[in-house]
């Protein structure tokens, strides 16, 4: 009897694994479907991985995606021959994106991805679209912070998971105090209850969260950025979509969408990319 | 293997795993000492003749137990230091670790009232009628008679208690304790996302060192431990 019961039960949990599995290869098919169309997509879908958090860049609003960087997948993935209604938006959290680019899960990632050499060793880039640089956001009245420098023996807010915060710590003010929270939205909520003096992080981010509603007139960006982060366009490294992605980011810098994506995205916070930077030209693919 | 040996170097040599991990078990160790004192109290006014107290205890236990951990530090960061403006000290690291061992304290105090009465149910009802019949009035019976008892009855599910709470102390996270193991874990996978097998298995790994003796202790001192009946 004791035996028939665990066999009933091994048998149960294998049926359940099953239907898991089957479960997970359906998405997968859906995500992952689109490999070899170029320019004539006809009725295929196109997955492209945005962050659904952070507003001004990638932002999820009820079912509408909002951001610069969802601006420029729109762009990049009409050039490739998809309309808007064939693009299939996936959330890819900084941490899953290397997973989520080499199990073919997204064809395209548009997500504040910097370009960098130890990234590019498991998935491969397209772009730089757009040069961001570390910068602060701070309190709309205040005016003694003006650059890292002048956190010596401030508060200063950043998230977890990145080395923004210690970079000021090591370089600038070694007297600050960090705060590091999960999110930006918990930052800027402690910014603005008065506990932190400034929220550090790339300067996009920042201006994509001061342009808020609820934060709009209380925060502003500082506006000296001190570092460059090349945001790419990752993929997989057996796409062929790289030279057809940097030709269409070229476009759209030559004719002027890509700068009304940026004004849009940021308006009302005074924030202007920086100059010296951007528009950044597309790298030769590899 | 040889390759693996090698990113596990790596990640060893670029990062202080050893301290996230001795972050983690500094948490625990002040969260688990304050929660079985908590967790006690609670257990003593469940058991107790007074019906206010039973309706207290009752509460705080469904109230913690029911709430996320998360919703619990997150409050307390962005809730009672952020706009409360309380402060458990001067500078931040230590500031926020006591928010994190207070927040992971509350919250495991719930469980381990739950895991006391469990024990006390351990002892017959026969031992507090005659701890009754003696004179001893509530509190002496509880102390000296029913809880000595009931902890070593209540030895395993404690243990799991414990086990749940070295887990749980990665949450503190949320508290702003951003030098513990899964804060660092996503520093890794930020910079070093080319090895990302190696860093799970580092700290899959670590909490398994981490958890496994704490089970088998905990199972060994209840088999020695328990009153036999």
């Amino acid at each position: 009897m004791r035996t028939r019961t665990r066999t009933g039960g091994l048998v149960a949990l294998a049926a359940t694994a099953a239907l898991a599995l089957s479960a997970c290869g359906g998405s997968d098919d859906g995500g992952g479907s689109t490999e070899g169309s170029s320019a004539s997509a006809g009725g295929e879908k196109i997955t492209i991985g945005i962050k659904f958090d952070q507003p001004g860049l990638g932002f999820k609003e009820g079912d509408t995606y909002t951001g610069f960087d969802t601006d420029v997948a729109r762009y990049v993935a009409e050039k490739l021959g998809y309309s808007e209604d064939q693009i299939e938006w996936k959330e890819a959290p900084s941490a899953q994106r290397e997973t989520l680019l080499s199990t073919d899960q997204v064809d395209m990632i548009f997500a504040t991805y910097s370009i960098t050499d130890k990234r590019k060793e498991t998935v491969a880039f397209a772009g730089p679209y757009f040069v961001a640089g570390q910068d602060l956001l701070v309190a709309e009245d205040n005016t003694d912070i003006k650059g890292p420098e002048d956190l010596e023996g401030k508060n200063l807010c950043s998230v977890t998971g990145s080395t923004s915060a210690q970079r000021i710590k090591d370089e600038y003010a070694a007297g600050v105090q960090l705060l590091e929270q999960p999110g930006y939205a918990e930052c800027v909520t402690a910014l603005l209850s008065g506990q932190v003096d400034a929220v550090t992080t790339d300067d996009i981010i920042l201006a994509g969260l001061a342009a808020q509603p609820a934060n709009k007139g209380k925060v502003k960006v500082v506006g000296a950025p001190f570092s460059t982060e090349l945001y790419g366009v990752g993929i997989p490294q057996s796409s062929d979509k790289c030279e057809d992605i940097n030709a269409a980011i070229t476009e759209m810098i030559d004719d002027g969408s890509w700068e009304e994506a940026i004004t849009s995205a940021t308006e009302g916070t005074g924030y202007t990319p920086n100059a010296s930077e951007n528009p950044p030209t597309p790298d030769a693919c590899a | 293997m040889g390759d693996y040996l090698s990113q596990f170097l790596r990640l060893f040599e670029s990062y202080d795993v050893l301290g996230a991990f001795w972050v983690n078990i500094q948490l625990t160790f002040w969260a688990a000492i304050l929660a079985l004192v908590v967790g006690t109290v609670l257990a003593l006014m469940r058991i107790s003749p007074i019906p206010s107290l039973q309706w207290a205890g009752a509460t705080y236990v469904t109230l913690f137990r029911n709430t996320p951990l998360t919703i619990i530090m997150v409050f307390l960061t962005l809730g009672v230091w952020g706009q409360l403006k309380i402060q458990l000290a001067d500078d931040f690291p230590s500031n926020f670790f006591r928010f994190a061992v207070l927040g992971l304290a509350v919250y495991h105090a719930a469980f381990v009232c739950e895991a006391i009465r469990s024990g006390v149910n351990t002892v017959p009802i026969g031992q507090a009628e005659a701890a009754r019949a003696i004179g001893l009035s509530f509190l002496p019976a509880a102390r000296i008679v029913i809880l000595p008892q009931a902890f070593r009855g209540s030895v395993a599910p404690l243990g799991n208690v414990l086990i749940a709470l070295i887990k749980n102390s990665t949450v503190a996270a949320a508290a702003g304790v951003a030098t513990e193991t899964s804060s660092l874990m996503k520093t890794m996978i930020e910079f070093d996302s080319d090895v990302i097998i190696a860093i799970f298995l580092t700290f899959a790994i670590g909490y398994v060192i981490l958890v496994i003796p704490v089970g088998l202790a905990t199972t060994a001192l209840s088999r020695r431990l328990a009153v036999k009946r």
